[in-house]
């Protein structure tokens, strides 16, 4: 098992800048993620550890070993990292049994450790049979079998589920996390999929134009995000006016507590607010008490386990999106009361036009 | 990111290296392929460029165009209506047999045209000059528009025509309006290839008795010995052809582009026939029997019937069969050779310049035979002595005209063994060598075999440039058979080696075709490698 470390990584391919200045560690045996929109240069980072491509400028370490570097090139093949790519890359000439074999030497070949690998991802009676005449999860689960053959000491995945149905996806997904921990690898995951990157990851690395935006546990990404854009970007987000000070933000919807206190902020601030920390009541007559925050609902929708509604308040442009358990409380058209709690963020106010309550799914 | 091609970025540099061994030898591959047409142009000026002009404007020339435009539109007509129809016949209609006849439908583009004009005009000898060549070039060549509109049918979505239906459309509308006009650059495509056999071929006119520019060239060559006139009407004849090619590289283009939607659409409901049913069975079978039933029955006939010759062979029959299986396999292997880097340069560096370099190759099926062999005559006549009547050149003549055959194949399997096996092998702790070993070069090997066949199988019945480049007291199949089918009297002498080539371009192309369709089933592969004619 092994570390890796980037250090001030650069690509690009012709004029096109694909990785600029890119830092990254990931301690030995952790799972990471990196999330990011297509064209943020996530594949290009996995080909450049495994030794597919050659940065242009930078170093990249494995362990004690430098890889890649002004004066040192390992070659892929002498790296020992696996590698399961989106559309799995199994050798279309050869079974089953003889890709998983293809890394293994001679007398491994013959000591059953094809058969084991095999079985360890749940297609022992399958060594026989072609790539093509496999599903597209099976053939995902012999691609990682292959990759593992040779006992790499880091593993890479690039989108390996994303090709595959909803359903599928989860229960393959689990599989794959349940051996990579069980080997302890060190294992590089990268995904576009916002859910997938936060259930399977010890920590996240949200990659956008070619850099790292924020490297942190799922739960800090999620929770104290660094940015705006961060925050858009994983999970809803409502983005409300506000004014911060003494460890508290005063926005449209009341008082709210700051997850880390003042921070450097003060003053004008654009406030974080999740969607599931915002409740809403019925009112009975329709209006509520003095004093009381109040809205319109304007839409709904009916998830079965949940529902959102979006609820227009004074003092923000956009409705609120406001996640609740089970039924919505109230119909659209209908007026509720609204209230918020647990910690919010807040960055210094954006000049310009200013968002609010905005959504990202 | 996967559209950016790398493969050799893993080196000692941090620069990606420069493809230089496969650019040097496309560039070179490049270079032979177009030698013929440079020849042509240098002997033609050598003759003096006003002289070729006076050659040039005489009403002859004029007399061969009228030829050949009048029959390209009648033939082209004629095999548009018989191709449409019979692709949706057997792609779109409930009609009983619909496999048996979309098999039996394809195979008389294999036979050679010179065969098929030989068996009417043995057995009718009414069958020459315009109408006879109508009628043998529309039952030769309408399956280069059945194959790409049946392909056409079977990938439209069915959901099209649907949406128009419940648009209020009737089933003929809208098979009309969505079906056929989006098939149209299908059809115009099929129907340049058409054209563009007809520029090429020489053996079925020459036996119709039907004069087009390539037997005018052959005429000035051979009997006017007039090297330079022939050159003339080569340039343009070659004008012509790219001309055709140029405008069949632009159909394919926007056929490309109209094809959307899912891979494997979801197939069509057939339509019943009804009564017309039986009108249908017939009309095919009048199809599949003049044909293709017509000319094997007057092979076998002309077989039993036997006959001697006053033509002493110059070879015994297993000699021309030998040297006609040597020339061509030599062909095929220098064809393949020659298409394996343009096709690697092209499919694993694509830059702009490799995708040009590769298409420009392309100009080669604008170059009949009969240019090919004239040019290669010359060279051998003014720059290079000792080929002349060489078995060398002959086997250069097939390697130059049938490389693009053998381009298309091999670049279906260089597309597969794609660079990201390699690096797959790589990670798995495999060095450079044993990868190209173990992966690449099994991915490349059927496509490379498949090349080599296709090219070997054209080869075998190519008459033209043989007749040309036939080395001295040699003659293969195409040859021998010509011999005795000019004496005009030896019909029973013909036909054994119109029944071999016969076989040996129809059955093995047929179990090659399917077998390259099932294995590569990319849109362009069956129309262009069927169409290879000479």
């Amino acid at each position: 098992m092994s570390t890796i470390a980037c250090r001030r990584l650069a690509k690009s391919f012709g004029s096109v800048p694909v990785i600029g200045d890119l830092d990254l560690d990931v301690p030995e045996g952790a799972v990471v993620t990196i999330l990011g929109e297509s064209g943020s240069g996530k594949t290009t980072l996995l080909r450049l550890i495994a030794g597919f491509e050659r940065p242009d400028r930078g170093t990249i370490t494995l362990g004690d070993d430098v890889v890649d570097s002004d004066r040192r090139f390992v070659p892929p093949e002498r790296r020992r990292i696996g590698y399961v790519a989106q559309e799995g890359n199994l050798f279309p000439h050869l079974t089953v049994a003889k890709n998983v074999a293809f890394g293994l030497s001679r007398r491994q070949r013959t000591s059953g450790r094809v058969a084991e690998l095999l079985e360890l991802v749940g297609l022992g009676d399958l060594g026989r049979r072609f790539p093509h005449e496999l599903s597209g999860g099976q053939q995902q689960r012999v691609a990682l079998a292959r990759a593992l053959a040779p006992r790499p000491q880091v593993v890479l995945l690039d989108e390996p589920f994303s090709s595959l149905d909803a359903g599928l996806r989860s229960s393959l997904r689990f599989d794959v996390m349940r051996i990579l921990r069980d080997r302890r690898a060190t294992t590089v995951f990268v995904t576009h999929d916002q859910q997938e990157a936060l259930s399977v990851a010890d920590l996240v690395g949200l990659m956008e134009g070619g850099r790292i935006r924020q490297f942190a546990a799922p739960e800090v990404l999620y929770g104290r995000p660094a940015d705006v854009t961060v925050a858009r970007f994983l999970g809803e987000a409502n983005i409300v006016p506000g004014t911060v000070g003494r460890g508290v933000a005063d926005t449209p919807i009341g008082t709210l507590r700051l997850a880390e206190g003042d921070g450097p902020v003060t003053g004008p601030a654009d406030v974080l607010v999740r969607p599931e920390q915002i409740t809403l009541r019925p009112l009975r007559d329709g209006r509520g008490a003095p004093g009381q925050l109040t809205g319109r609902v304007v839409h709904r929708e009916y998830y079965g386990h949940d529902c959102v509604v979006l609820v227009a308040v004074d003092g923000t442009d956009q409705p609120l999106r406001v996640r609740c358990a089970g039924r919505a409380p109230a119909e659209v058209g209908d007026v509720v009361a609204v209230s918020a709690d647990g910690d919010a963020v807040a960055w210094p106010a954006a000049s310009g036009d200013r968002p609010s309550a905005q959504q990202s799914g | 990111m996967t559209t950016i091609e790398t493969l050799r970025s893993v080196g000692a540099g941090r620069r990606r290296r420069f493809p230089w061994l496969l650019s040097v030898a496309s560039v070179l591959v490049v270079l032979v392929l177009l030698s013929p047409l440079a020849l042509i142009i240098v002997q033609a000026v050598q003759a003096g460029g006003r002289q070729v002009w006076s050659l040039l404007d005489r009403s002859f020339v004029a007399t061969l165009l009228w030829n050949t435009v009048r029959l390209a539109v009648v033939v082209t007509v004629l095999t548009a209506l018989i191709g449409t129809g019979a692709a949706w016949l057997t792609e779109r209609t409930a009609l009983p047999g619909r496999r048996a006849w979309e098999v039996l439908l394809i195979i008389p583009i294999v036979i050679p045209d010179f065969v098929l004009a030989w068996t009417w005009s043995s057995v009718f000898p009414a069958v020459h000059g315009f109408w006879g060549a109508v009628l043998v070039m529309t039952l030769h060549l309408y399956p280069l528009v059945y194959l790409p509109m049946a392909a056409a049918f079977r990938a439209a979505d069915p959901g099209q025509e649907e949406a128009a239906r419940s648009l209020g459309l009737s089933r003929l509308s809208a098979w009309l309006r969505i079906s056929v006009r989006q098939a149209r650059t299908t059809l115009l495509g099929g129907c340049l290839l058409v054209c563009l056999a007809l520029l090429a071929y020489y053996g079925a006119f020459e036996n119709l008795r039907y004069q087009t520019f390539t037997t005018a060239i052959f005429g000035e060559l051979q009997t006017s010995f007039a090297p330079a006139v022939a050159s003339a009407l080569s340039l343009v004849l070659v004008a012509l052809s790219v001309l055709v090619l140029a405008g069949e590289a632009v159909f394919r283009e926007r056929g490309r582009l109209q094809r959307s939607g899912p891979m494997v659409p979801r197939p069509h409901v057939p339509v019943p026939l009804g009564r017309w049913m039986v009108v249908a069975e017939l009309g095919l079978g009048a199809l599949v029997g003049l044909a293709l039933a017509f000319p094997v029955a007057v092979v076998v006939y002309w077989m039993a019937a036997g006959g001697s010759s006053t033509v002493p062979a110059a070879v015994s029959f297993g000699a021309a069969i030998g040297y006609t299986v040597l020339y061509s396999a030599l062909g095929a292997l220098i064809a393949t050779a020659l298409a394996l880097p343009v096709s690697l340069l092209a499919t694993r560096h694509q830059r702009r310049w490799s995708a040009a370099l590769e298409r420009s190759t392309f100009v080669v099926q604008a170059v009949p035979g009969v240019v090919v062999g004239l040019a290669l005559v010359y060279l051998a006549a003014h720059y290079m002595g000792f080929l002349y009547q060489s078995p060398e050149l002959l086997v250069a003549a097939y390697a130059l005209m049938f490389f693009p055959l053998g381009l298309v194949a091999v670049s279906a399997s260089v597309a597969r063994a794609s660079p990201r096996l390699e690096e797959a092998g790589r990670s798995l702790g495999r060095g450079p060598l044993a990868v190209r070993l173990h992966v690449t070069l099994p991915l490349l090997a059927p496509g490379i075999a498949a090349a080599f066949c296709f090219v070997f199988l054209t080869a075998v019945t190519e008459l033209t440039a043989t007749l040309l480049l036939v080395p001295t007291g040699v003659q293969t199949l195409a040859t021998q058979f010509w011999a005795y089918a000019e004496e005009g009297v030896s019909f029973g002498a013909a036909a054994p080696y119109a029944a071999t080539m016969m076989v040996m371009s129809v059955v093995p192309a047929f179990l090659l075709g399917r077998w390259f369709d099932r294995r590569f089933s990319t849109a362009s592969g069956g129309t262009s490698i069927l169409g290879g004619g000479t």
